[in-house]
């Protein structure tokens, strides 16, 4: 794992239990829904979001993600941490116990 | 209801996305603050069936409704509340309950969870049980404490929503430590707004700058301390802010109300302008009235605006605030909202706040939300 990454590689981040993901037709688009409030994720966010389950790892997950985008490692390791700092500090994910 | 500064995304521009559901006028409590029409009981009568709700809702999610919110009144007054959630939960909704608490019982709450209802939003009127019964005119304090215990216990987010006005504003860190216990996910501190019977009470309810000033920084100081694990809102009475609410996030924009009589409007005091005509889902398809009707094109946009909104630098911030605001306290809808300091209206509000506050004002007695407690008609 990069130097540069806090947030560490043996984490397991998933959804709060009030948070629901899910695809929305009207939107085109993974929306993520809770109490007063909807997100519509852009495709990046999505495949992320999707990825926390509370099984994957963060190292787990941000190798799918290699996979995925045609990105540099680098690049697509940067936009994970960027945006599971978002999530965390939102308060969409927390660490599976 | 949401609220100004809800969490609502606005890249939904253009479609319901917030979609209100008032079951019924009809409820147990008999709140000074009520946000439903003065002549609530003519409606009764005219209350949407069962299929006509379930139709509303599957319209409303071809339109691209998301978030619903099961209101009223009192939605539990219903009995086919549960066969409407479980309804809209198969739709796609995330379905929201906005409840005073009674006849939240413990085998409804059972059903409501099986249906797929996945948030409760619970009103709570102060910390002490005198000061709940009688801002609401019945014995409810016990009740909604039992009732938000409950809630908790089967696993529901939980929003408590504290209605606030000068007889509850100095026991705001009373209340914070009671949510705390009770373990809320969302509190939410909603200065009243003033339309229908709060603007009947208004010199009786509006809290004075200090007291709010008070309660704000008690917040603060709580948010710091709670961190991530309660989350507190804090709404700001226009009244004492200068700039109007961005209301509705805009007319017909996200917002979509259906009110007990299937009149489709878009917010829920918007029967209070006089004038305009509010179609009914019995006479028309949603989507001709979300897209087409003279109702929801009224004041969409800002073609409709005068000065000093049109030239404002803030219209596509605040909207111009609120119509039905504009209307009942300049006559004309049209009028910048006088919550605004740019108002040439605003004295209105400023004589309002010097009003209720006067040592010479005559006190009244607060007037209670009951029918036929004022006359709406000659």
């Amino acid at each position: 794992m990069n130097q540069s990454a806090s947030i560490e590689a043996a984490r397991r981040p998933e959804l709060k239990p009030m948070f629901l993901l899910r695809w929305e037709d009207t939107q085109a688009a993974y929306v993520l829904l809770y109490p007063e409030g909807v997100v519509k994720l852009n495709p990046t966010a999505a495949e992320i979001l999707r990825r926390c389950d509370g099984q994957r790892t963060v190292g787990e997950l941000t190798e799918e993600l290699r996979a995925l985008f045609s990105e540099t490692p680098e690049r697509v390791e940067q936009g994970v941490q960027k945006f599971l700092e978002v999530s965390y500090a939102k308060g969409w994910i927390r660490d599976r116990a | 209801m949401p609220k100004d500064g809800s969490g609502i995304a606005l890249d939904g521009q253009g479609r319901p996305l917030w979609l209100v559901l008032e079951l019924t006028y009809r409820c147990p409590l008999k709140c000074v603050w009520c946000n439903n029409p003065l002549d609530f009981q003519r409606y009764t009568s005219q209350e949407l069936s069962t299929e006509e709700w379930k139709d509303v809702l599957r319209q409303a999610r071809t339109l691209g409704s998301l978030q619903l919110g099961f209101s009223g009144g009192e939605p539990m007054l219903r009995d086919d509340l549960e066969e409407l959630v479980g309804y809209a939960d198969s739709l796609g909704f995330y379905t929201n309950l906005i409840t005073s608490g009674i006849g939240l019982t413990e085998t409804r709450l059972r059903a409501l969870k099986e249906a797929g209802l996945k948030q409760i939003q619970l009103s709570l009127q102060s910390a002490d049980r005198r000061l709940t019964n009688e801002l609401t005119g019945a014995r409810a304090h016990d009740i909604k404490l039992d009732v938000a215990a409950r809630i908790k216990a089967h696993g529901f987010p939980m929003v408590l929503n504290v209605p606030v006005v000068r007889q509850n504003i100095d026991q705001v860190e009373r209340i914070l430590a009671m949510a705390e216990s009770i373990g809320v996910d969302y509190l939410e501190f909603a200065n009243i707004q003033y339309y229908n019977w709060a603007l009947l009470n208004r010199d009786e309810l509006l809290p004075s700058r200090a007291q709010i000033e008070h309660a704000e920084a008690v917040v603060q100081a709580a948010r710091e301390r709670l961190g991530q694990s309660m989350t507190i809102y804090f709404v700001i009475p226009d009244y004492y802010e200068g700039r109007p609410k961005a209301c509705m996030n805009g007319w017909g924009t996200i917002h979509l109300t259906i009110a007990p009589d299937g009149a489709a409007l878009p917010c829920q005091e918007v029967r209070v302008i006089e004038g305009l005509e509010f179609p009914t889902v019995r006479e028309k398809s949603l989507a001709w009235i979300w897209n087409d009707s003279p109702l929801f094109r009224k004041f969409r946009g800002d073609e409709w605006m005068k000065e000093p909104c049109r030239s404002c630098s803030e219209k596509e911030k605040d909207f111009g605030g609120c119509r039905c605001q504009a209307f009942l306290l300049t006559g004309d809808a049209a009028n910048a909202d006088p919550a605004c300091s740019r108002s040439p209206h605003h004295h209105v509000i400023t004589q309002a706040i010097d009003a209720s506050h006067s040592p010479e004002r005559p006190k009244r007695p607060l007037i209670r939300r009951l029918r036929d407690a004022v006359s709406t008609e000659l």
